[in-house]
């Protein structure tokens, strides 16, 4: 992501004579018709043209649901422009629709006046009773209040592949392809680096490579035909003003895994993975396995609890062990954290939360496992835990749960959710050069009167790391408390009670090591403060620079480190009037800032699995400025029940 | 057991200067003796050794071994040994383990190590009893066991420990028992197996299910109610008057009668560590009509996991050099002009 420039404009909107600062698309599909692989490609080709840009990969939890059906609609968004892109965009002015199905799950999300194009090919009968069309949406007038663009998508793409003798079925694969020759034509983008991936991609079968190929110039020379001119005007948006350097996309799984990479280098420590599939964390798993120079061992475990137990031995043993899960994973693995707590090893387990509880939303974004994060273990079992707030944060966020692992001897949880984890956004590459290395050094030689203290705390509290192997130093670790210094096995009252106390200061004193919690957007002290974290940044992000931009007195500040809180964060609240807390749960980081800082912060909740829309931040901001209890703010906000969350989602 | 250097070492170098906390007269106390005898025998290195185990009253084991050691949680000591061993493959690893911890709570993971075959000395101390939670029947207790949670008696079939590791792929099984004096000769016979080396330690619980053994490690009676196997050996007990033999019409082991000491004769069958199917016999035979197969059952090694999985990842990476900021901008990038 580009830097953030406080006061730029306002995107314009579509329609208008001259050409938009940005552009929200929306393909959907059946989730077999290749709708998340055409959103993919679509961006990677923004990224190319130097749009700024941010997606929201929307798909169902059934890997390949029944055809034609309204919960087998597999959606992909962008937002991409030439101003500074954080969110996916509230409302699409392209709808890519492949089948009944998709059109109405997703049309009303789109901006009155937007366009639609539509497969007429699937607008068979059969499918209009799939989606539970009770007439034929193309042409009974239902879709009046925008620009319809309907045409037989299926037929012009069989035509299109008719020389390589594709099967039907195959050849009908080729849509995705053919639809986006068509967007590539529509926003004037080079078809090149598409035509280089699919020959890669299909090189073991180059006939197939042919026929996408094929596809894709049949959508695309489709577009230059005088009677789509007429109706769609071809959009060449500006490159984003960004800062000089390299970039490339990148989504938060990938971050994560680069992040993770890199801080095991700067700890100057192997890394040992202990995975278990798991939607949405598995990406990282499969990113890890492909760094193995790294000095990575990847280990796909039988197990969650198999997976952090693994990783507690291998940090035991000397390496840096990480794991990751999404919430049902990470509350397996509890009670193996608790031994990380008390035997004091490093571990980073990383979050990519999904709406819950128990199996609830698997391919949805929530923020709902904060609690579980700070409190969920038995025990007084203090763990520190920090948030990304985007794909590209989340590497810097990755190196520093590694540094915190290592620097105080204990297990950092990072949370990431499913919107960063699956979201892509450009990403200026760091010079590695420019990183700050934080070398671990074991313990060699004993640290005690002719003989080895396992659990001697240095200044901050923190004991030293003591490989198996090194000569002279053998001792037993385990979960039962354990007396000061030695760790030999002591449960008596006084020892519980000083153990207990030295844990928590350790991690308290983490507060120390990281910076002061800064303002993102606006100025300390105020009317309204809005304090997100995690993957909200964007949403609030907007939504603050918006209302700023019409003078309202609103600041926004976005929490990286959540346990513990940064030192002057308490003070820091304390100077604006309100306090607004906007957060996809019902309102747990609102309940740890009250706790901790015993400040009035008013929730903000959704938990529709969507992310915010910017509209709903304004809404809710506004409520605290017109003087009107209980009014939303936000009267001229289409209400929109179907994908992109609704005003109802709105509860301050 | 893992590639070392001998070192001498005696008993004394194996003792921890922790107090034993298990109840006088455990069957614990003999295992302990008989490891820390025979870690010296093998030439192990105290600082290169680790013992790793879960919850119960064999798992506090590793306290009482001057090694490194690790107390873990309920079930998962072969999970923490998969991670350790992985991490460092120099390291010899003994894991410990009971009934409770082995077969019921982390018998997931008991199944997961053996199936990998991750170079390890796996002792499962079975009393077929819950002793450190005050008695409560074990997953290994035998049908009708009466506990202060089945006062009428257990009426779940027993799991059988050296079965259970044989089906889930174990490439070493052995059995013995806490005061056997043949114990270190079993425990050395496992770590000289590359490999997850299987032991099934029958161990008294003096407090909750006394003497439960009796049945066939009584002193009384040892000679006709344990066989103990021996490589290249005919299965010959009580005094060599007895043996087996493979009933051919119906595949399985019957007991036969040896005169004047002719088991050629009787058709007494040769232990072959190797036979995987006369190991599953072996595991399967109920003692009373058999007598206890003891001493080391199968034994066929196969590479092992870490060796296999970090053998893997060295070829992976031959070559590639670790370059970060090659690896940052992988894929497709652009450039932004100043």
């Amino acid at each position: 992501m580009a830097t953030i420039i406080a006061n730029s404009e306002t995107p314009a909107k579509t329609g208008e004579s001259a050409v938009p600062e940005a552009v929200v698309v929306r393909f959907a599909g059946d989730s077999g018709d290749g709708m998340q692989l055409t959103g993919g490609q679509f961006t990677l080709s923004t990224a190319l043209a130097g749009n700024d840009l941010a997606t929201f990969p929307d798909f169902p939890a059934e890997i390949r649901a029944p055809q034609g059906t309204l919960f087998g609609v597999s959606a992909f968004q962008i937002n991409f422009g030439s101003t500074d892109i954080t969110t996916a965009g509230d409302a699409p002015d392209v709808l890519v629709a492949m089948n009944p199905a998709a059109l109405k799950t997703n049309v009303d999300a789109l901006k009155p006046g937007g366009l639609i194009i539509a497969d007429t090919g699937e607008f068979t009968k059969r499918n209009l009773e799939k989606a539970k069309y009770e007439s034929n949406p193309i042409d009974d007038g239902s879709l009046a209040k925008w620009q319809l663009l309907a045409f037989d998508i299926s037929a012009q793409t069989l035509e299109s592949v008719k020389p390589f003798g594709l099967g039907n079925k195959e050849a009908l694969r080729c849509k995705n392809m053919w639809t986006l020759g068509l967007a590539l034509w529509m926003f004037d983008r080079d078809r090149g680096p598409l035509i280089d991936w699919l020959k890669d991609k299909f090189k073991k079968n180059p006939v197939l490579a042919d026929a996408n190929i094929a596809a894709l110039n049949a959508g695309h020379a489709y577009g230059e035909t005088a009677e789509i001119s007429s109706t769609v005007a071809r959009l060449n948006l500006a490159p984003v003003d960004s800062l000089p350097g390299l970039y490339r996309t990148v989504t938060g799984a990938e971050a994560i895994s680069l992040g993770l990479v890199a801080g095991a280098q700067l700890a100057g420590l192997k890394m040992f993975f202990g995975g278990y599939p798991i939607t949405p964390a598995s990406a990282i798993l499969h990113n890890l396995v492909k760094m193995k120079e790294f000095g990575v061992t990847t280990f796909q475990a039988e197990d969650e609890i198999a997976a952090v137990c693994a990783a507690i031995g291998a940090s035991y043993a000397g390496q840096l062990g990480v794991t990751s899960s999404s919430g049902p994973g990470i509350a397996l693995k509890g009670e193996a954290l608790g031994l990380g707590v008390m035997t004091e090893l490093p571990l980073v387990i990383v979050n990519s939360q999904r709406g819950g509880p128990s199996t609830g939303l698997p391919t949805k974004t929530e923020q709902s496992d904060l609690y579980q994060a700070v409190y969920g273990r038995n025990g007084d079992t203090p763990m520190p835990v920090i948030a990304a707030r985007s794909p590209a944060d989340a590497f810097e966020v990755a190196i520093e749960a590694c540094r915190i692992a290592v620097q105080y001897m204990t297990p950092v949880m990072l949370l990431t959710d499913g919107y960063i984890a699956n979201a892509a956004e450009p990403w200026k590459v760091p010079d590695p050069k420019t990183f700050e290395p934080f070398p671990v050094k074991f313990l060699e030689e004993k640290n005690g009167e002719d003989q080895v203290l396992p659990y001697k705390r240095d200044e901050r509290g923190v004991r030293p790391w003591i490989k198996p192997g090194t000569p002279e130093l053998m001792h037993r670790i385990g979960g039962i408390e354990k007396a000061i210094d030695t760790g030999d096995l002591d449960y008596s009252p006084g020892t519980h009670q000083a153990q207990t106390d030295a844990r928590k200061d350790k991690v308290d004193g983490v507060a120390k090591g990281i910076p002061a919690q800064e303002v993102s957007l606006g100025k300390a002290g105020g009317k309204l403060a809005v304090v997100g974290w995690g993957s909200t940044f964007g949403p609030i992000h907007q939504a603050v620079r918006r209302q700023r931009a019409k003078g309202v007195d609103v600041s926004h500040i976005h929490v990286r480190h959540i346990w513990p809180l940064p030192a002057n964060l308490g003070e820091l609240l304390r100077s604006y009037d309100k306090i607004l807390v906007p957060e996809m749960n019902t309102g747990q980081f609102k309940t740890v800032l009250r706790d901790q800082f015993l400040v009035d912060a008013q929730p903000l909740t959704k938990v529709s699995g969507q992310p915010f829309a910017i509209a709903e931040i304004e809404a809710a901001i506004a409520t605290f400025f017109d003087g009107i209890p209980g009014n939303a703010g936000g009267d001229d906000l289409v209400p929109n029940d179907t994908q992109l969350p609704s005003i109802k989602a709105v509860n301050p | 057991m893992n590639d070392m250097t001998p070192i001498q070492t005696t008993l004394k170098d194996w003792e921890s200067d922790q107090e034993v906390r298990w109840c006088p007269g455990c069957g614990d106390y003999a295992i302990l003796k008989a490891v820390q005898r025979t870690l010296p025998e093998i030439g192990a290195d105290p600082a290169k050794t680790v013992f790793v185990s879960g919850i119960g009253c064999s798992s506090r084991f590793p306290y009482y071994i001057h090694s490194y050691g690790f107390h873990t949680i309920h079930g998962r000591a072969p999970a923490f040994a998969t991670g350790i061993k992985l991490a460092n493959p120099e390291l010899d690893v003994w894991l410990v383990t009971g009934d409770g911890d082995g077969m019921s709570i982390g018998g997931n993971h008991t199944m997961h190590i053996l199936r990998r075959n991750l170079d390890c000395q796996i002792l499962l101390f079975n009393n077929e009893i819950y002793g450190l939670t005050k008695g409560q029947y074990s997953p290994t207790s035998r049908l009708g066991t009466t506990s202060p949670s089945t006062p009428g008696g257990s009426v779940d079939r027993p799991a059988r420990p050296a079965a259970f590791a044989l089906g889930a792929g174990a490439r070493f099984v052995a059995r013995g028992f806490d005061v056997s004096k043949n114990l270190p000769e079993v425990l050395k016979a496992a770590h000289a197996h590359k490999g997850a080396a299987f032991v099934e330690i029958f161990q008294n619980c003096i407090v909750y299910n006394k003497d439960v053994f009796d049945d066939f490690a009584a002193p009384k009676g040892a000679e006709a109610n344990q066989l103990w196997l021996k490589h290249d050996e005919p299965m010959l007990f009580d005094k060599g008057t007895k043996g087996l033999r493979v009933n051919l019409d119906h595949l399985h082991l019957e007991v036969v009668d040896v005169v004047d000491g002719d088991w050629q004769a009787a058709g007494v069958v040769v232990h072959d560590v190797t036979n995987r199917a006369v190991a599953h016999m072996l595991v399967e035979m109920p003692f009373g009509e058999f007598p206890m197969a003891l001493g080391v059952l199968y034994d066929d090694p196969r590479p092992t996991f870490e060796a296999e999985l970090l053998g893997q990842d060295a070829r992976l990476s031959e070559g590639k050099a670790p370059d970060l900021a090659k690896l940052l901008s992988k894929g497709q990038t652009w450039t932004v002009e100043a």
